[in-house]
């Protein structure tokens, strides 16, 4: 998203964000100091919106909308560089993955194709219970209008015998189904910690 | 007993939470209380002088004050009540501030908590007993822990007074840390030149016996008479006939020894004199190096020695001294920067902490001042310094600033720029901590007269490309992720306590703080006194400190040691065991548990073996006291008696 | 003979089949049996834990409940994306909060499970020594980068598996089949990850100037560990030589294949054929020029 260049802090500061994603994440934002360590180490940086360190800063100053809606959140890997090596033991790629499943559920994801390749992912895993690697891409490529992705690839992958035609399938599929299905249903109650009881895998025996 | 009860109400530190007059109001009915009242500030003068009124007028034979912690007040209240003539042990404080109106907001509970504790005190009160403290000789003779500058600096001083002071230094020469630096922050003096001459004054004064190459073994005693042993450790070389003609080291065949004083960036030889300045200049072998000492057939120093000075048979010997105060200056040591991974864990040759730059510019160091990166000898050209390496850093358990290192990053980036003028210098910093008296001027001098270029990040990465050190770092002000190829990489490593500060805190009864700095009496008011009577701080040991603050809590210590040997003698602390001799059943148990070795035998007429209490000796733990099965034995001012006094009116 | 229950992934099954074959090759040579968890699934990976951490963990649980019907008390899967969801799985189960919908989920607790990588398992239950013994074709003359990649031995806390910054256990491995291992400054950093079908160009990037440095340090073969390293480096190769105008041609294969390779297992059976740049230089013996190097120096 776009930069922002003025900060009118008591108007925008959302102080139930900051609680928000201190709780959901388990990791207290308020002893980050912005060294730049994390932003030093993400190999990633070079992509971002805000550098991570200028994410951490926002959350502290409870800027909801900044981080829900930047791009970094959705372009980290999750490669764990950062939280190996913050001086204040903040497990940031946990921070930053607490601030995708927040994004999802408050839709503010930047980055639709990236979404969009998760949740082709998710269904062949909720469908086959396992990826479908040869099946996925098309899907994908289709949905982020992104017809030649990889195209490139198939010949030889085709010649080396790496492309597989049928889906492996899990035998209980129905039981993978349902973790979806509960998952799903309890998500989105407003308090993620109260989680109304989930179904016992009966429908599964 | 009459007694009276005097509720302060520390403004509003007590009173805010406390009813203090109801406390007053019931403290008048409880056993023997004639007199009690609430005032504002009872320890100010018109407090004191309240307190002395009602004990001429109601005739008072004790006093209780309910106010803040007797650290801080209890002196001055048996001032008063001496003044006043009561005996100063008839007197008791109960803590209504720190134990009752600080740590809570509930008035009720507040107040009627301190109402017990009132009531605590007056029974305990009503078994006092007068006691009298005697005198005791003072040996007007100074301990000196640490031959730094700061123990330098203190044994000087009290030197200068006319005192005898022992010096006890770990390494084999004085001067510590500073002697291995080049220049100093902020005016750029010799280290070495001003420290130098301060070092021939140790050697050459008189009345300072100079122990080096020795340790503490063991300490006993109290202020005004310690005894202390110490540890003069083998050195193989019989200093008393050694010149420091240093033959020796040139002829010494085992020529790749650690060499600590270059901080194993050179070789030394098995036989070493570490630097030229040195004091004592005396050789010392280093017993894992030398062939003779491993077996093999060597003996070339004995042979070549002019003086016959080499003792292969050599032991460590423990001498004793006795002394009357002591004061610790055992300074810090640097962090080891191998637990950083990311910055090559020490493996990359070229990646040095700050103190082996130090040795680096120095003209004694291993490159003759020259500047030259470790791996191949080359001069660098592009030099980086990274700040708060193991410090500010909770994942390594170093969360403190260690305070120097803002400034010795910028002095050494500009003698780096004195030395080589086309390198060029980045420093890698988070905060720029530069409080002292030109401190921030030089920093600023650093950036706009020597072009050091400042970069606010820390730096998340280190590795080798080619023969360069790819330092991957941030901008945080620029919000962008920096690349900077160096050839020599500076850590500005931090301060820690120095080693084996826990096991010689053991040996002084001294406290220590979670990582091992010595703890002060008081953090502003009693800065270089412990909470240990005669034994005093000095320096680094204390927390991270430079130059100047060191010399000034040197000279610091100093001036205690001097006002205590002001007087021929000291008052001893009454509040010590004593022996009922008619119940002692002569068991032995108290002197088997004494931590002190304050008891000893006695031997009565008729050959009767009965306990005895060392007076001067004792330290008033009460283990015996809790030890002695008839209970013969009292700890004065905390006897059974009062004890169960306060406990019983607490269970009431 | 060690029973190991063995969560092979989804990877392992498509695109990394040859991961799988040598892995159980190799395994059975040092007498570790690999139980294949029946009817399992997929851990969910990235997708799934960013969706809800409820649904990473349930996916990658169900797996580690098989596991211990099957009495196996150690899970191995040679995919660090998949192990970092097991032990994801464990953490939630451990959870006070999250046990009891995690327990209603997958119908039963994973309490003290150990799971492991395929590294770990070869390291901490085969070891150099005894690897170096086994050898018999030795990869002596040649150069080999150690590759970890981001996950393996991060977050330290989780892992609990050699050193973050600075891991030796797969260079110690290599070291022991005879071949020379360079001080590989990129061992751990990220390769790019899932980006190489969303975002090639990170991809070009990142994994990149991973094959830049194995150049520089006269690296032969990156020996990987992950599916996904190897799919970024090896298969995607080429689309990195187009994106950085670069020609690189460096065969990727997998630390089992090495050490399958090491122990004198044909290069069929292992697989090798399989990696889109040929690893047939690997296939060079070496250990003449080394004695007649050595004699003559």
């Amino acid at each position: 998203m776009e930069r922002t260049n003025t900060l009118s802090i008591q108007q925008s500061r959302d102080s139930e964000f900051i609680r928000e994603v201190e709780e959901e994440s388990g990791q207290s934002v308020s002893k980050c100091y912005q060294c730049g360590n994390c932003m030093a180490s993400c190999v990633y940086t070079f992509a971002y919106d805000y550098p991570v360190t200028q994410i951490m800063r926002l959350i502290q100053l409870g800027q909801r909308d900044s981080v829900l809606k930047s791009d970094a959140i959705w372009l980290c890997a999750n490669c764990q560089a950062c939280t190996t090596r913050c001086p204040n033991n903040i497990d940031v790629a946990q921070v930053m993955e607490t601030l995708r499943i927040m994004s999802r559920k408050e839709h503010t994801v930047s980055q639709p194709d990236i979404q969009a390749f998760y949740d082709e992912f998710l269904r062949s895993v909720k469908t086959f219970g396992r990826v479908f690697e040869t099946g996925l891409l098309p899907v994908y490529n289709f949905r982020a209008k992104k017809p030649f992705t990889d195209l490139d690839l198939a010949p030889r992958l085709l010649k080396k015998g790496k492309l597989t035609f049928f889906p492996a399938m899990v035998k209980k599929r129905q039981k993978i189904a349902e973790i979806f299905e509960v998952v799903k249903r309890d998500r989105f109650s407003k308090d993620g910690k109260t989680r109304p009881e989930a179904h016992s895998a009966k429908t599964d025996s | 007993m009459r007694i009276g009860v005097f509720v302060c109400n520390c403004g509003t530190n007590i009173a805010g939470t406390v009813d203090t007059k109801k406390v007053a109001a019931e403290a008048l009915g409880f056993a023997d209380v004639v007199y009690a009242t609430n005032y504002m500030y009872t320890c100010s003068e018109p407090g004191q002088q309240e307190i002395q009124r009602a004990i001429a007028e109601q005739g008072l034979q004790g006093v209780v004050v309910a106010a803040c912690s007797p650290r801080m007040h209890e002196p001055t209240f048996r001032r008063a009540v001496e003044k006043a003539g009561l005996n100063r042990y008839m007197f008791e404080m109960a803590n209504i501030r720190e134990h009752v109106s600080w740590i809570g907001n509930d008035r009720e509970a507040n107040t009627s908590k301190a109402i017990d504790l009132v009531r605590m005190a007056v029974a305990k009160l009503r078994f006092n007993a007068p006691l009298f403290s005697s005198k005791m000789p003072v040996n007007k003779r100074l301990l000196v822990i640490g031959g730094g500058v700061a123990g330098i600096q203190a044994a000087l001083d009290c030197a200068d007074g006319g005192m005898d002071v022992v010096m006890v230094e770990r390494q084999q020469y004085i001067g510590g840390k500073m002697a291995k630096l080049d220049k100093t922050f902020p005016t750029i003096d010799c280290s070495s030149c001003i420290l130098g001459p301060k070092m021939v004054d140790v050697a050459q004064k008189e009345n300072i016996t100079l122990y080096a190459a020795s340790e503490i073994e063991s300490i006993s005693g109290y202020i005004g008479n310690f005894t202390v042993e110490i540890r003069k450790k083998t050195t193989f070389v019989n200093w008393e006939a050694c010149t420091g003609c240093g033959a020796c080291m040139e002829k010494c065949p085992s020529k790749k020894a650690a060499d600590y004083f270059n901080e194993g960036l050179g070789a030394a030889r098995a036989i070493n004199i570490p630097f030229p300045q040195a004091i004592p200049k005396k050789a010392m072998i280093d017993a894992a190096y030398c062939r003779q000492l491993n077996g093999k057939k060597c003996g070339v120093c004995a042979k070549i020695c002019p003086v016959k000075a080499i003792d292969f048979e050599m032991k460590d010997e423990i001498v004793t001294e006795k002394v009357g105060a002591i004061i610790v200056a055992t300074g810090y040591d640097l962090f080891d920067h191998a637990v950083y991974g990311e910055y090559g864990g020490g493996r990359y040759p070229d990646v040095i902490s700050g103190l082996q730059y130090e040795r680096i510019l120095s003209a004694s160091g291993p490159f003759g001042g020259h500047i030259r990166r470790p791996s191949d000898g080359k001069e660098p050209k592009e030099i980086v310094f990274i700040s708060c390496v193991g410090s500010r850093d909770a994942s390594v358990g170093r969360p403190y600033c260690s305070g120097i290192c803002c400034m010795y990053i910028a002095k050494q980036a500009i003698l780096t720029r004195d030395h080589l003028p086309e390198s060029n210098s980045y420093v890698f910093y988070m905060d720029i901590r530069s409080p002292g008296k030109n401190y921030d001027e030089f920093v600023r001098r650093a950036q706009e007269e020597y072009g050091v270029q400042y970069i606010r990040g820390r730096v998340g990465k280190i590795y080798r490309r080619g023969e360069r050190m790819v330092v991957q770092g941030a901008d945080t002000l620029l919000g962008v992720q920096v690349e900077v190829e160096a050839d020599l990489v500076v850590l500005a490593t931090g301060v820690e306590s120095s080693l084996g500060a826990g096991e010689l805190a053991e040996k002084l009864r001294i406290s220590y703080d979670q990582y091992g700095f010595y703890m002060e009496s008081h953090p502003k008011l009693r800065p270089v006194e412990t909470n240990t009577a005669g034994v005093y701080l000095a320096g680094a040991c204390q927390g991270p400190k430079d130059i100047p603050s060191s010399v000034a809590q040197g000279s610091a210590a100093a001036s205690k040691v001097q006002s205590l040997f002001a007087h021929d003698t000291i008052e001893t602390n009454p509040q010590v065991a004593l022996v009922n001799e008619r119940n002692c059943i002569a068991c032995g148990k108290c002197i088997q548990v004494c931590p002190f070795g304050a008891i000893q035998w006695k031997e009565l007429r008729g050959g009767i073996k009965k306990a005895e209490v060392l007076a001067s000796v004792c330290q008033g733990c009460g283990v015996c006291n809790a030890t002695c099965p008839p209970k013969a034995i009292q700890l004065q001012h905390a006897t059974d008696n009062q004890i169960l006094a306060e406990v019983n009116e607490l269970c009431a | 003979m060690k029973r190991v229950a063995y969560y092979k992934g989804c990877s392992l099954e498509g695109l990394a089949a040859e991961y799988d074959r040598s892995t159980r090759l190799v395994c059975e040579a040092f007498g570790i049996e690999l139980v294949e968890i029946p009817d399992w699934n997929c851990c969910g990976s990235t997708p799934a834990h960013s969706y809800d951490p409820l649904l990473s963990a349930a996916l990658a649980g169900r797996n580690l409940a098989i596991a211990a019907d099957q009495g196996c008390e150690m899970v191995m899967s040679p995919c660090p994306g998949c192990l970092k969801s097991l032990k994801g799985a464990q953490e939630t189960c451990e959870d006070p909060k999250l046990r009891k919908p995690f327990v209603d989920l997958v119908g039963r607790d994973v309490d003290g499970m150990k799971t492991v990588s395929l590294l770990q398992l070869l390291y901490e239950e085969v070891g150099p020594e005894a690897l170096q013994k086994a050898v018999r074709r030795p990869l002596t003359g040649h150069t080999l980068i150690p590759y970890y990649g981001c996950l393996l031995t991060r977050p330290a806390q989780k892992a609990k598996f050699d050193d973050p910054e600075n891991p030796v256990s797969l260079d110690r491995l290599l070291e022991a089949t005879g071949a020379a291992v360079p001080d590989f400054p990129y061992k751990t950093e990220c390769c790019g990850a899932t980006y190489g079908v969303t975002r090639n160009d990170f991809v070009g990037r990142l994994s990149g100037r991973i094959l830049d440095m194995a150049e520089r340090l006269g690296g032969e073969a990156i020996v990987v560990a992950c599916p996904l390293c190897q799919q970024n480096l090896d298969m995607r190769q080429d689309q990195i030589n187009k994106y950085r105008s670069s020609a690189f041609h460096l065969p990727v294969p997998y630390i089992s294949q090495v050490l399958g390779l090491a122990l004198g297992m044909s290069p069929k059976m292992l697989g090798l054929d399989k990696l889109c740049v040929s690893p047939d230089i690997l296939l060079e013996d070496r250990t003449q020029d080394r004695e007649a190097q050595g004699s003559a120096g």
